[in-house]
């Protein structure tokens, strides 16, 4: 089959019944009423909205710290730990490095 | 007695309106352009209702998207290039809708194929079988094919122009162009195999 030849027929076929531009009965109507419905870009609504979310987001994180920051301190004694761990690591190594 | 005579506002002076704060000035220009932007519509949805939930998108789009129009094209110009871009987001949207098949070819398409393989110009490309079979073999294509052979082939669009309704580079409209015209062969040749092998 002469494929080149089919698609150049179809696209012709496509050309020569261009769709119908025919609009439905009182579709002007139809828009206006959905455009009245939908409400208008406030842009001093929408900077109100956004500092009222940043005051949350804020509240949230000041809550957390406050939580945090009367929770028990493990950490500490984990750090005093950690440094006398690595003291006795590293200090007999190295005596055993000078003995050598 | 003589009825006055209504001077019809351009559409400059109706933008200018609706931005002043007056949206009934709206009304006027979807009256006006309601017709192309549904002939373009139709070229990629079948269904009537998608074909309205279409246009209403777009004028919906091109509401809220006015202040933005700053006139340097005609008001027509961007809303034909609003009007592509949401054909192509519903498009997109309703890929997995894609035929991927011929086996429900119907009779007159059958007819119309084998008369085009018996003697090519007998095939009337006016028939509706033809434009059927059109229809059908688009609906195959990828969204970007679909548009590129729409825009380019059937409407006769220049890739400049094509590049501007699409947002697309014109290197990517070539390369787009160049693809669609080979899926498009390989759907053809889908059908040669279905049928005659």
């Amino acid at each position: 089959m002469n494929l080149t030849g089919l698609q150049n027929k179809l696209i012709d076929a496509a050309k020569k019944n261009p769709p119908g531009d025919q609009v439905p009965y009182a579709f002007e109507k139809r828009i206006m009423a959905r455009l009245a419905a939908v409400p208008r870009f406030d842009g001093w609504a929408q900077w109100v909205r956004s500092l009222w979310y940043g005051a949350a987001v804020c509240a949230a994180v000041a809550l957390c710290m406050s939580v945090w920051s009367f929770a028990p301190d493990d950490e500490q004694e984990l750090a005093a730990n950690f440094s006398q761990d690595l003291e006795q690591t590293i200090l007999p190594a190295d005596g055993a490095a000078s003995a050598w | 007695m003589a009825e006055p005579t209504r001077i019809e506002r351009t559409d400059d002076e109706l933008i200018a309106a609706v931005l002043k704060g007056d949206p009934a000035s709206f009304e006027p220009l979807v009256v006006r352009h309601s017709p192309r932007v549904f002939a373009t519509a139709r070229r990629y949805a079948r269904r009537e209702s998608e074909i309205e939930d279409i246009v209403q998108e777009v004028w919906s789009k091109a509401f809220q998207k006015l202040p933005g129009f700053r006139g340097e094209a005609p008001f027509e110009h961007w809303l034909m290039r609003m009007a592509v871009r949401t054909c192509y987001d519903f498009l997109r949207g309703h890929q997995r809708n894609r035929e991927v098949s011929f086996t429900e070819l119907s009779e007159p398409e059958t007819d119309w194929l084998d008369r085009f393989v018996a003697a090519p110009d007998t095939a009337s490309d006016e028939s509706s079988a033809a434009r059927q079979l059109v229809g059908r073999v688009l609906a195959m294509l990828s969204p970007p094919a679909r548009l590129v052979i729409t825009l380019l082939e059937i409407e006769d669009r220049s890739v400049k122009e094509i590049a501007e309704l699409t947002g697309w580079s014109v290197p990517l409209v070539k390369v787009r162009a160049f693809r669609a015209r080979a899926e498009m062969r390989k759907c053809l040749q889908r059908i040669a195999r279905d049928k005659y092998l």
